[in-house]
């Protein structure tokens, strides 16, 4: 009798505590539905560093790459599932404000990110992290086999004697691919020199990878000497032990950046201007620095191991909007160029 | 109308009525316009060439493909629109049907389990009808295990096991070598007597119809042709498809000439058959009712000298018990006679091939069909 | 002509019958039409939608805005876009036709414009059903707004939208698009006709020899169904790429293309193909074989008059299962094609690259006729087909024959050694640190926290689809196919249970995954709420693999007497009886067959999933292509051989719970 009054008071006391510590939770705690395309390595230590300062919102990562993330988010239009995207290709968010699914927000301390990686707007809908910048891996031992040179520029991947051991992303299925693309295009002459340095280098490609890490990492593993792909992946692969280079060529290299967001109609919007104001600060920004060279506060960034030095300064004026609202045009006359074709092998 | 002979004692009683049924599929019709009635502890057997319908009749008294039109009464009954659950049958298919995962035991008691039976009557029950149908022993084989013969048996007591009033059989011993079609032939209708349970079987086989059956119902392009015993199905059969489907039977084309009927140049007395003069006609006799003249113990006893003629022993064929010999007279024209001779007969008159004897067509014997019209 | 026995009654017209339904054909229909309501929901509206958005267009509609222009001198008279157009003859109605991300500048209709001059621009919308952007600021009103020209050169107009077939123009006339359609039913055809007939040599191997070592052949067949589709592609670059392993037995040509996506094809729809054929092989009666010896029928004869006849049902299922299985896989291709375009893959370029949901729609319908081609097939096929299997028939009983036995165990060696070399490549990739210059091993490539994919996580989540999906699955598709089999009548509700049975093969998952995005999210679908959970997941890949567990059910079905029922009926025992006293067991193995068939599937299947899985529901198969994706192949690997070894665990479980049961249930087959 003594001992089931005991086992009672005790599983009361139990059941009060955990009441108390499930109320204490419900009142803090914050479920943020958030859709990234960042690195899946990254992932957990973003969202520890963020709960140190902000243990009361608790991130549920939505994570693929790139294009799928966006292809979600649009197909989720009418009933959004997302609460806050952060780590998506600018590109994409302008694709995504230009249905107005954005929530425009200024988040406090704005002022301080280099202009570029902010939106142009009033009031931002978007700002930006870190830079994702194109780049040629290199594998020496590969291109040693085939006698090949290191390319310097662009112009240099035309020559004959990298036929067959080229490799890109092809820019319907990869956003690298489309940056790589849209940066030729603003260098070499939209309407035609762009087009003209492409038409050379297709005779190259070996083929178009649907992904814009996978050259890198193919280039890596030797499965082919040089690939077209990010500065970002090309050095994640030489600290694995990869024997390649990353080389910028000379004549600059086209970027994206991966920007935050807050979708239109969240219902936990208090949370996700929480999550977007800590984006922002010195803190996040030496966080993206651990893989990213080029982050979106000045000064903040010390150089990644592996990753080329000049890379900043190679960097060339993007215009976000023009590739944004090209963006059709440009992938229905690369298609039209180059996807029939390259079947006919 | 023939009084039917049925197994129970008189008066008959119709058990199973068939009003007007027919059955169509599509455009075909497969049953057209069929009545019929069946008597209590009856044993009836749809007998007919395949495709005849009899299979879809017996079908639709099971109430597994039912009728387009018509009413099929059970007992009184009305139970044309219902559905095979709420009828009263047992039934045995060609295939058998027997649950390959049940032991011949289990599937006997299939239909006795789930009617608040307690185990033991259950028992004594399969036990009753393993012995009924001769298995005793074999209540533990699979369906596999057992010939065919004994999972014949085993379908049909597990189809008796509930006592249904109605035995409905689709041809249960085609799939059978002869010698077990034989035994059990005579095995199953002795079960039938002793059950006294009404049955329908449909077969193809006109020996186990005329055997087996009290009744025979001759089926033909969906319509029933005769209904009748072996005995007058055999020996009087009303149209000349019965005539033809069932036993041996000579044929030759004709037409009426006054009360008789010619064949080729001669002249024939005949049975009765209201056709009028002049009519194309088919002449039919079986090869055991033409009666050799001279034979020894025959006499001329019934007087009539018509309906003789000489013929030529063209072939003989011996078949054990008698003679089968083929006859022929240039007046006939190409017809060939049949008739079956005793061995004794043949010795006595020194049949042999070449010979010319006299033949007698008894003219009771000699039916008249109208000829077919070229449909 | 003489009337025998017919005038017993009076010859007024016999009453029409209503044949009455019994109340087992009541609950049976009941089960029907749940079911059917079932794929309605989960296969049929959601491909309504899928369609509907196919033909749902997007054009410039240029009448709609309005201009205004002040060069100094005040505004002028607001003109239509349609008129500067007329006037300049700009833009043909087929450029103005684009997808519901096009754009188009506005600047182009003002010859003499120049971004430095002062003219200022005003531009408004005469109605809400299309929007311009100010740069990427979308502006969705019908006020007018003044621009700098500096500021006017940003002004892209969006396009309105409307119903029609542009898009299927568009697509017909894009070459790179329609050349898929080719390149498709060419790797189909070839793959088809190389699985059907390795599997059915396999399986007349299996079946119709004595050799040695069939029970080891018979789970080597099944190891491809255990891994995703895009696993042999793997397996297929660390032999045959450029750093393969034995690439010199290509001659040179590339792995990347035809060669591989035919190659994976063959491994990964080889199993499916056995299994119906294997089926089809094992129910024929040793009885037909003894009458054929007693014939003196040569083997080969046989062969042609005997085996072949009886498993042609399944033959003809195999062929059609195979073809739609390579057609509508997009993992391989996408691993192994290179450059060459298939129809499945266009679909994710459409959909994930561009964002272009109707002509990803549009290939889909596209995809959609060679499924109702096996349709038809299989409707004709099934006519013609006959319950083999009744109490009667004798299990056939192989015999000894030397030369044969080891010609099949030689064949059967050579296509096992196919099979378990591209997975052993894989187990090796998986654990070499980095092909192919640091070949040391190391279980690095297993971190699958630091990889794209969901983790460790994913795995859990993967197993737990896996269940799920096998018993809802079992359950819903065993109880379907029984039902539609044995009712009694009700014609049209069965067709439309077959149709609807039949069309999930031919949904490429990506479509159908898409599909759901459309009809589950759409907030007004009183179903929303399954959405980003476990449920959807699981009813999609019930939905997926529908079609080949439907026919595994129906063929084991049909081979059963058909006149179970009418005997069950006879005896007054009501419907479930039969099918849990001798349906359930007689089909025990079949059923065995379905759930672990859905297990595995769930544990592989990839497309169907890609964008369903939320957070909380991340699957290992995406991980899979997700990690490959990224070109982090080896991890992929890995991950594709955890899902194997689970399904290899799962199969184990599975042979060791049904031995007993078979054992019990099946005494009769080895009577």
């Amino acid at each position: 009798m003594l001992k089931r009054m005991i086992k009672k008071s005790s599983l009361a006391a139990c059941v009060a505590a955990v009441s108390m510590l499930a109320m204490s939770q419900s009142v803090l705690a914050v479920d943020l539905t958030v859709y990234t395309a960042v690195e899946a390595e990254d992932l957990a230590r973003y969202a520890e560093t963020f709960n140190k300062d902000h243990p009361d919102i608790n991130i549920k990562w939505v994570r693929d790459s790139t294009g799928i993330v966006t292809a979600k988010l649009l197909a989720e239009k009418n009933n959004p599932q997302a609460d806050v995207v952060w780590g998506l290709a600018a590109t994409s968010l302008l694709l995504l404000k230009s249905e107005g699914m954005l929530e425009p927000y200024k988040p406090r301390g704005v002022e301080k990110l280099d202009k570029k990686f902010v939106d142009k707007g009033a009031v931002p809908t978007w700002v930006g992290m870190d830079a994702w910048v194109a780049a040629v891996c290199y594998n020496t031992v590969e291109a040693a086999k085939h006698n090949l040179e290191p390319p310097k520029t662009w112009s240099d991947l035309l020559k004959p004697m990298y036929k067959g051991h080229l490799i890109m992303p092809n820019p319907n299925s990869s956003g690298t691919g489309f940056l790589d693309v849209s940066s030729w295009l603003q260098m070499f002459g939209k309407k035609q020199g762009g087009w003209d340095f492409m038409d050379r280098l297709h005779k190259n490609i070996a083929r178009y990878t649907h992904s814009g890490s996978k050259p890198c990492k193919l280039a890596a593993a030797g499965e082919i000497p040089i690939g077209i792909s990010f500065a970002f992946r090309g050095a994640k692969s030489k600290a694995q032990g990869a024997p390649i280079e990353i080389i910028v060529p000379a004549e600059g290299v086209g970027w994206d950046m991966e920007a935050t967001a807050i979708i239109a109609g969240t219902d936990k919007l208090e949370a996700a201007k929480k999550l977007v104001d800590w984006s922002i600060t010195r803190k996040a920004n030496e966080m993206y620095n651990t893989g990213y060279a080029v982050v979106a506060m000045p000064g903040v960034a010390r150089p990644v191991e592996h990753f080329p030095d000049n890379l900043l300064e190679k960097m060339i004026k993007n215009d976000f909007e023009w590739a944004a609202n090209n963006r059709k045009a440009i992938l229905a006359e690369w298609l039209r160029r180059y996807d029939s074709k390259s079947e006919a092998k | 109308m023939t009084e039917p002979t049925t197994a129970g004692t008189s008066p008959a009683q119709v058990y199973l009525k068939i009003d007007r049924l027919t059955k169509k599929f599509g455009n075909f019709t497969a049953l057209d316009d069929v009545s019929l009635e069946v008597y209590e502890g009856e044993f009836i057997c749809f007998l007919g060439p395949s495709g005849c319908g009899k299979t879809t009749f017996l079908r639709a008294i099971a109430g597994l493909d039912i009728q387009t039109s018509g009413l099929v009464y059970q007992d009184g009954v009305d139970i044309s629109a219902l559905p095979p659950s709420e009828r009263d049958f047992g039934i045995v298919f060609q295939s058998y049907a027997l649950f390959p995962n049940l032991t011949s035991w289990k599937n006997v008691a299939f239909g006795l389990e789930n009617q608040k039976l307690d185990k033991s009557r259950i028992a004594a029950r399969v036990t009753e009808l393993l012995e009924l149908v001769g298995l005793p022993e074999q209540g533990n084989k699979y369906p596999a295990q057992l010939s065919g013969g004994q999972q014949q048996r085993i379908a049909l007591a597990r189809a008796l096991a509930t006592s249904p009033g109605l035995l409905l059989l689709d041809e249960p011993l085609s799939a059978l070598d002869a010698k077990v079609r034989g035994h059990l032939r005579h095995e199953m209708k002795l079960l039938q007597r002793r059950l006294g349970v009404t049955t329908v079987m449909v077969t193809h086989d006109q020996e186990e119809a005329l055997t087996m059956a009290d009744r025979i119902v001759v089926m033909n392009q969906g319509v029933i042709e005769q209904v009748g015993t072996p005995t007058e199905i055999y020996r009087e059969p009303d149209t000349l498809f019965v005539a033809d489907f069932i036993g041996a039977m000579n044929q030759a084309e004709g037409r009426i000439e006054g009360t008789g009927i010619t064949i080729g140049e001669l002249s024939f007395a005949a049975r009765d058959h209201g056709l009028a003069d002049g009519a194309s006609i088919v002449a039919a006799i079986r090869p055991e009712d033409i009666v050799p003249r001279g034979a020894e113990g025959e006499t001329v006893a019934n007087g009539s000298s018509a309906n003789r003629i000489t013929v030529e022993i063209e072939d003989m064929e011996f078949l054990g018990s008698f003679w089968r010999v083929s006859l022929q007279n240039p007046a006939l024209g190409d017809t060939r006679l049949l008739a079956d001779m005793s061995i004794n007969a043949v010795r006595h008159m020194d049949v042999e091939i070449g010979s010319s004897i006299e033949v007698e067509l008894p003219a009771d014997r000699l039916w008249v069909f109208p000829a077919k019209t070229p449909a | 002509m003489s009337a025998p026995a017919a005038n017993l009654t009076n010859r007024s017209a016999a009453p029409l019958i209503r044949p009455k339904t019994s109340k087992d054909d009541r609950i049976m229909l009941g089960f029907i039409l749940v079911i059917c309501l079932y794929l309605l929901i989960t296969l049929a509206l959601p491909l309504y939608a899928m369609l509907s958005k196919s033909f749902s267009t997007f054009a410039f509609d240029l009448s709609n805005f309005e201009f205004q222009v002040d060069a100094g001198d005040g505004w002028s008279e607001p003109l239509s876009a349609e008129t500067l157009n007329q006037r300049l003859n700009k833009f043909s109605p087929a450029e103005l036709a684009t997808s519901s991300d096009g754009r188009l500048g506005v600047v182009d209709l003002f010859p003499d414009f120049s971004f430095r001059s002062p003219t200022m621009y005003r531009i408004r919308q005469v109605n809400l059903k299309s929007s311009f952007l100010f740069g990427s600021e979308r502006v969705a009103d019908t006020d007018w707004h003044e621009y700098s020209s500096n500021d006017f050169r940003r002004i892209v107009l969006r396009p309105s939208a409307s119903i029609g077939l542009e898009n299927y123009r568009t697509y017909f006339s894009t070459p790179s698009l329609f050349h898929s359609i080719e390149n498709s039913l060419w790797i189909a055809t070839l793959s088809t006709i190389i699985t059907v007939s390795l599997a059915f040599g396999f399986a007349y191997a299996l079946s119709r020899s004595t050799m040695r070592f069939k029970g080891i052949f018979r789970l080597i067949a099944m190891i491809p169904i255990l891994v995703p589709s895009l696993l042999p592609g793997i397996a297929l670059v660390y032999l045959f790429g450029n750093q393969g392993m034995i690439k010199g037995l290509l001659l040179g040509e590339s792995i990347y293309g035809p060669i591989g996506i035919v190659i994976g094809s063959v491994f990964f729809t080889f199993p499916h193909a056995l299994i119906i054929i294997a089926t089809a092989l094992a129910i024929s009666d040793a009885r037909l074989y003894e009458a054929a010896i007693a014939l003196r029928a040569s083997r080969w004869k046989t062969f042609w008059t005997v085996t072949l006849p009886g498993a042609r049902y399944g033959l003809i299922s195999a062929a059609f299962v195979v073809f739609n299985l390579v057609i509508t896989d997009f993992g391989l291709p996408k691993v192994i094609g290179g450059g060459y375009n298939m129809l499945a893959v266009d679909i994710y370029k459409q959909v994930i690259g561009q964002q272009n949901f109707e002509m990803g729609a549009v290939v889909s319908v596209v995809l959609l006729i060679p499924a109702l081609f096996a349709f038809t097939i299989d409707r004709i096929v099934q006519k013609k087909q006959v319950a083999q299997l009744s109490a009667r028939s004798v299990p056939y009983e192989a015999k000894p024959h030397r030369q044969f036995d080891w010609i099949c165990l030689i064949y059967c060696s050579l296509v096992a050694i196919f099979i378990v070399g591209l997975i052993a490549v894989c187990q090796y990739a998986a654990l070499i640190k980095f092909w192919p210059y640091n070949l040391s091993l190391s279980l690095a490539n297993y971190n699958f926290e630091v990889m794209d994919g969901g983790g460790w996580d994913s795995y859990i989540n993967s197993i737990q689809l896996g269940l799920y999906t096998a018993v809802a699955g079992t359950l819903v598709v065993f109880i379907g196919a029984y039902m539609v089999e044995k009712i009694n009548g009700f014609a049209t509700t069965r067709s439309a249970f077959q149709f609807l049975a039949m069309m999930p093969m031919a949904i490429p998952g990506m479509v159908l995954g898409l599909a759901y995005i459309f009809f589950f999210n759409d907030p007004a679908n009183p179903l929303n709420s399954i959405y980003a959970t476990m449920g959807i997941l699981v009813i999609c890949t019930v939905t997926h693999f529908y079609t080949v567990s439907h026919l595994t059910a129906v063929t084991a079905l049909k081979q059963m007497d058909r006149e179970f029922e009418a005997v069950s009926a006879s005896l007054k025992q009501p419907f479930y009886r039969l099918f849990s006293r001798v349906t359930v067991p007689v089909c025990l193995p079949a059923i065995l067959d379905i759930s672990i068939y859905l297990f595995v599937n769930a544990m592989t299947t990839v497309s169907a999933v890609i964008f369903l899985y939320s957070p909380d529901t991340a699957l290992a198969s995406v991980a899979v292509l997700n990690m490959d994706d990224a070109g982090d192949i080896a991890p992929a690997a890995a991950m594709g051989m955890m899902i194997f070894y689970t399904n290899v665990g799962a199969r184990l479980i599975h042979q060791f719970v049904s031995r007993n049961l078979v054992r019990r249930t099946q005494a009769w087959r080895v009577a």
